[in-house]
């Protein structure tokens, strides 16, 4: 695969990648010194209801973490699909002048079998909230 | 007035005279890196009070007014107070992940401030695959996002991560297959080559309807991304408290709100960058004078500019449209989207192999 613009010969090395580890750091530095400071600066008076989770101003019931409709996790599903047919779209879409007719067919080919799994999922309803 | 370019070159030249060379890159990317968190807290500020204001003047009110001159210091008296605020964990929360949560979310928008080109020639990092990097990078946040949610131990805040959990991932696809739209017309994933083939015309004027249709369905998928209204059901603030964030206060909360309009602004710049061509100045033709007028105007007021209107135009969306439902929301993005902005690519694609555009 092909990433660069016209052939330039700019290929990258890991350690060009080290300005976006040096941002991290600050970053995480950053966020660190904001934390400690409020930390240090904020007054610190807890009680046993001041802890507790906002629930509407009635006392808290139970766990928070029930069960939650099966729809959010097939929408994760359904995102892992396509968002992986758009990862393989990227070197396509750099590199499709040079595929020509070809590579437009190839990706044709690709994109209606998706398609035809997409029209399946919907049929099945898997996106019908009741 | 020099511009960003040169003082960035001089002070470059200066580091690499008076120390060593490995010495003067750690100390280029320090001063990159503070320059960035400097960035960040200003646009921080001055994009919850351009919120403010603009909601304002929306309802036919003031807005504040008070503090500084005329209410332009409002914003720092906020962020003092929540920094005096006391942070408080709540007893039932997965502690650990309730206080790495705003440090996923906030270093995430951070790095994504890296490969963003502020001014001709001036851009952190202008690496080979910057579009992919930034569809990458810009996918992690909605981790951190639903550790939020989930570590929170709250009813509100779990409901608000799932349902922003499903809209950020479901959206990012026609994000990424409106960004690759003009991947395939620019025939560059870097920064600097799409916006160097915007030279004779910014690409939502070259690429013709195709261009126009993927420029939308941009705008749209990034309000989704961002959680903004008509797409905030992660905050939902009237029947969700406030979402994913219930149960953060002072400096924590802060931290999300700041990386959320920041994350704003990286998502303008982004398509500022794509469609309206980043920091090039506006060309007509063959007008030459009219061009040469254009020309004097700073590269980095071109960025600003086009960048601030996006934004604004995702604050008047706020106010202008009721928010959906999370059904109706994942509706129109799997049922009208998703395969509008596929036809739409392969359209694209056709332009670009028959010289369509100009």
């Amino acid at each position: 695969m092909n990433f660069q613009y016209s052939g330039m010969p700019n290929v990258q090395s890991p350690s060009d990648y080290l300005p976006i580890l040096i941002q991290f750091f600050v970053a995480a530095g950053f966020v660190v010194l904001v934390m400690a400071a409020t930390h240090l600066l904020g007054p610190k008076r807890k009680s046993k209801i001041k802890l507790e989770t906002f629930e509407c101003g009635i006392e808290s019931r139970d766990n928070a973490r029930i069960p939650i409709s099966i729809k959010y996790f097939l929408v994760a599903i359904l995102f892992v699909l396509f968002d992986v047919e758009v990862i393989f779209m990227y070197p396509w879409a750099v590199n499709f002048k040079e595929l020509g007719i070809t590579g437009i067919l190839e990706m044709l080919v690709f994109m209606v079998l998706l398609l035809t799994g997409f029209f399946y999922i919907i049929r099945k309803g898997a996106l019908k909230w009741a | 007035m020099p511009s960003l370019e040169e003082i960035s070159k001089s002070v470059h030249d200066l580091l690499t005279t008076a120390l060593p060379p490995v010495m003067a890159l750690l100390t280029g990317f320090l001063i990159a890196g503070l320059l960035v968190i400097g960035l960040f807290t200003v646009l921080g500020l001055v994009l919850v009070f351009m919120e403010r204001k603009v909601s304002a003047y929306m309802q036919i009110r003031v807005g504040p007014n008070r503090v500084g001159f005329k209410g332009t210091a409002q914003t720092l008296a906020d962020t003092l107070k929540l920094v005096l605020k006391e942070g408080l964990t709540p007893s039932g929360s997965d502690k650990f992940l309730f206080n790495l949560a705003p440090f996923l979310v906030l270093i995430t928008s951070m790095l994504l401030m890296a490969p963003i080109p502020f001014a001709r020639n001036f851009q952190m990092w202008d690496l080979n695959i910057g579009v992919l990097y930034i569809t990458a990078i810009s996918s992690i946040s909605v981790i951190g996002i639903l550790m939020a949610g989930w570590s929170s131990n709250n009813k509100y805040s779990l409901l608000g991560a799932m349902r922003s959990g499903a809209q950020i991932v479901s959206y990012e696809l026609s994000a990424g297959m409106a960004i690759l739209t003009v991947v395939v017309l620019s025939g560059s994933l870097k920064i600097s080559d799409i916006i160097l083939s915007q030279q004779n015309g910014w690409w939502i004027f070259k690429g013709h309807i195709p261009v126009i249709i993927s420029f939308v369905i941009f705008i749209i998928a990034v309000t989704a991304e961002t959680n903004r209204a008509p797409f905030d059901m992660a905050e939902a603030e009237s029947e969700l408290t406030a979402g994913f964030h219930t149960e953060y206060s002072g400096m924590k909360f802060a931290l999300f709100f700041l990386a959320e309009y920041v994350n704003i602004f990286i998502v303008c710049a982004i398509g500022a960058v794509l469609f309206l061509g980043g920091w090039m100045p506006f060309h007509i033709g063959s007008w030459g004078a009219f061009n040469r007028v254009m020309d004097y105007i700073p590269s980095s007021v071109w960025f600003m500019s086009k960048t601030f209107f996006l934004i604004f135009v995702i604050m008047w969306f706020r106010w202008t449209f009721p928010r959906l439902r999370i059904d109706q929301l994942l509706n129109l993005e799997w049922k009208y989207l998703l395969p509008i902005s596929l036809f739409n690519l392969l359209l694209v694609t056709l332009v670009a192999i028959m010289g369509w555009y100009f």
